[in-house]
């Protein structure tokens, strides 16, 4: 059957992204559903300059800009705001980076999460402080360079798992996402925009300037990134329904080592420290088929 | 028809926040402020008050909580105390800068360590340059009728921003007093529904708050100094409307026998009350003293101040806050108010009654003592038992 994303445009033209961006790409995939009835909350991250300087303003719904550790709240207040004052449903949502939501705005996000706000929240992750420069996040992968996680000393600390954090709120619908799967993207939001309560989007967002990456490369990485399993993709209602869409449970993960040495952040990484990181996958990928009872 | 109730004082900021029908509340509990959202929190739940009541998990995202809700057009309420403030700094910058009129009660508390839960205003002191407008009240009428006030000035669009509403921890917050609760009829007429010039309109998309250069910033800055400003002829207005419609009076400063006193004492909040009753005794003692009480510490009411203590000989500022390595804050602001007056009377500053201490009729009236027969230091203890 054939399937379409919508056609319409709810970002301009000559907003701030970096060539290849895939915090910028997220968001246009994101309106096209979500539509006008849609206010944005975006704490400190890249999107806080993407958007542009005053007076200029990239998107085409209401946009306010919070502090860093305030995504979700906000978000929730301006639910429960426009709940008291406007006529029609409209989706709030909170926008924010793997710094302001892994990191600072973790405590936040759970509120949110525990209490059910009706909102959604999109951390589009590009797995570092990359608006101030490349340091390292919670959402880092093991053995990345950043600026503060030197080649000579890279990150030891394995990835967060976020998602099972925001699982463990038993929240009504949570998803990862790529853009360089705007389909299964688009029918997760068309999935979602039903549902009521706390709805979560895992978005990996990759980053030419901070992964070392070519910006016409970006779609590809975002493949590579599914296919080899580092960041599959997946659904999970209620905290307890997983649903894996990609890669195919029923088929050998890719190797990840073509989709790290694409990348500059990785390329110092020898082939014993490569060998690490495919464990660490395949382990997060058996325990992910466990719970999809596949 | 009004209704005459006894009620603590925080139980008079809870009420207020009903008469003044805000839409969202959102609050964290903290000692010795609970008891406001407790209140809130049932009348939300049996329908007593038509809002959004959102449980946040901590005082941070109260005010982030408030400023979304303001920023989408409603009327938002929350209130705190002492570490509960000064976790909230960052979002009270956020809400002066975003322009938005959200109302807050915070119970002045002392700030740990050690541990202490009793009344000192250093908290909300720390916060008098976020651009709050500060409200200190010494009486539970006062805190409830400083509600709609507070709500009044700060949705005006000469002002649009936000009220803090200060009372003395245990003092006033569990301190049962008579308070006149306003009939909502009578309310509604002082009081109009919020209608924001600019929200966050799905119809009329627009940006808040960003990237700016130095090109506007202080533009910006320059703005909400001018509304601060402004703001004291809009309460003056408020506080005469009120008087109007309910017969009670306020001021940005409350005098007591101040007309002839050649010794004023400058206090704030319930300790001016405690004052009065020095007041009148020296006064019977033939002595020519009296008490100014700075109601609004912010816009700081420097014509006030300055009349009414320009012609006396000596002001004694009684400071139950400090700054450490300068001294009591009122003082501060009192002294360099008086600054540029040719003739200017001595000023003193006593610290007292800090973590909640008694500040009695003796502790005020040794003040008076010491101010007779010394010369002003910046800084002078009351009662310390070092």
């Amino acid at each position: 059957m054939k399937y379409s994303i919508p056609e319409k445009e709810l970002i301009n033209p000559g907003h701030l992204a970096c060539q290849g961006c895939g915090g910028a790409l997220a968001m246009r995939i994101v309106l096209k559903t979500l539509g006008e009835n849609t206010i944005l909350t975006i704490p400190a991250c890249c999107w806080s300059v993407i958007d542009g300087p005053f007076p200029y303003s990239a998107v085409k719904v209401p946009l306010f800009h919070t502090a860093f550790e305030t995504a979700a709240i906000t978000a929730a207040g301006i639910k429960a705001g426009t709940k008291k004052v406007e006529k029609e449903y409209i989706h709030s949502v909170a926008w924010a980076g793997d710094g302001g939501t892994f990191d600072i705005g973790l405590q936040a996000l759970s509120g949110a999460a525990e209490r059910n706000d009706d909102i959604f929240y999109f951390v589009y992750d590009n797995e570092a402080y990359m608006n101030t420069g490349i340091q390292r996040s919670s959402a880092t992968p093991k053995g990345a360079w950043t600026t503060t996680t030197p080649t000579t000393f890279p990150k030891l600390e394995s990835k967060k798992d976020l998602d099972a954090i925001v699982a463990a709120h038993n929240v009504p619908y949570q998803a990862t996402v790529s853009v360089s799967y705007p389909e299964d993207f688009t029918k997760k939001l068309e999935k979602a925009v039903k549902k009521r309560g706390f709805k979560f989007f895992h978005i990996l967002a990759p980053c030419p300037p901070g992964w070392k990456t070519n910006p016409e490369d970006t779609i590809k990485l975002g493949r590579m990134a599914v296919e080899s399993g580092i960041f599959p993709l997946y659904e999970i209602e209620n905290g307890e329904n997983y649903t894996i869409n990609m890669p195919s449970p029923k088929k050998e993960l890719k190797p990840v080592n073509e989709y790290l040495l694409k990348q500059g952040r990785f390329r110092h990484l020898k082939e014993k420290d490569i060998e690490l990181i495919q464990e660490i996958i395949n382990k997060r990928w058996e325990k992910l088929k466990r719970l999809a009872g596949v | 028809m009004s209704e005459q109730k006894v009620i603590m004082g925080n139980h008079a900021l809870s009420y207020g926040a009903v008469t003044s029908r805000v839409q969202v509340v959102a609050a964290y509990p903290i000692t010795p402020q609970t008891q406001v959202v407790e209140l809130l929190s049932e009348m939300c739940a049996d329908g007593t008050l038509d809002a959004e009541f959102i449980k946040v998990e901590s005082e941070h995202s109260a005010m982030a909580a408030s400023i979304g809700a303001s920023a989408a057009g409603a009327r938002a309420f929350t209130a705190t105390s002492s570490q509960g403030l000064a976790l909230m700094h960052e979002m009270l910058h956020w809400a002066v800068g975003a322009r938005l009129p959200i109302v807050m009660g915070n119970i002045n508390r002392s700030m740990a360590p050690p541990w202490t839960i009793w009344s000192e205003q250093t908290d909300s002191l720390s916060q008098r340059d976020t651009g709050w407008l500060q409200i200190y009240a010494s009486s539970n009428q006062e805190v409830y009728d400083s509600v709609l006030i507070a709500y009044k000035v700060a949705e005006n669009k000469k002002v649009s921003l936000p009220v803090m509403i200060v009372l003395d921890a245990f003092f006033l917050s569990h301190t049962s007093e008579n308070v006149n609760l306003i009939d909502q009829k009578d309310a509604d007429r002082y009081l109009k529904p919020y209608n924001p010039e600019f929200k966050l309109d799905i119809k009329n998309p627009h940006t808040f708050g960003g990237l700016t250069t130095a090109d506007w910033y202080m533009e910006l800055r320059y703005k909400i100094q001018k509304a601060m400003e402004d703001s004291i002829d809009v309460i003056k207005e408020a506080h005469k409307e009120f008087k109007d419609l309910f017969g009670r009076e306020y001021g940005l400063v409350e005098t007591y026998k101040c007309e002839d006193a050649d010794t004023i004492l400058v206090a704030i909040a319930t300790a001016a009350s405690t004052a009065k009753e020095v007041i009148d005794e020296l006064r019977k003692e033939g002595k020519k003293v009296g008490l100014l009480r700075i109601r609004f510490f912010r816009p700081f009411p420097f014509d006030d101040v300055k009349k009414n203590l320009k012609n006396s000989k000596k002001v004694i500022v009684l400071d139950r806050n400090l700054s450490p390595g300068n001294g009591g804050i009122v003082y501060q602001e009192v002294k360099s108010a008086l600054y540029n007056e040719p003739v200017k009377p001595k000023v003193y500053g006593y610290i007292a009654g800090l973590g909640g201490r008694d500040i009695t009729v003796d502790t005020i009236k040794k003040l008076f003592e010491d101010a007779q027969k010394s010369e002003p230091a910046e800084v002078k203890w009351m009662e310390v038992k070092i």
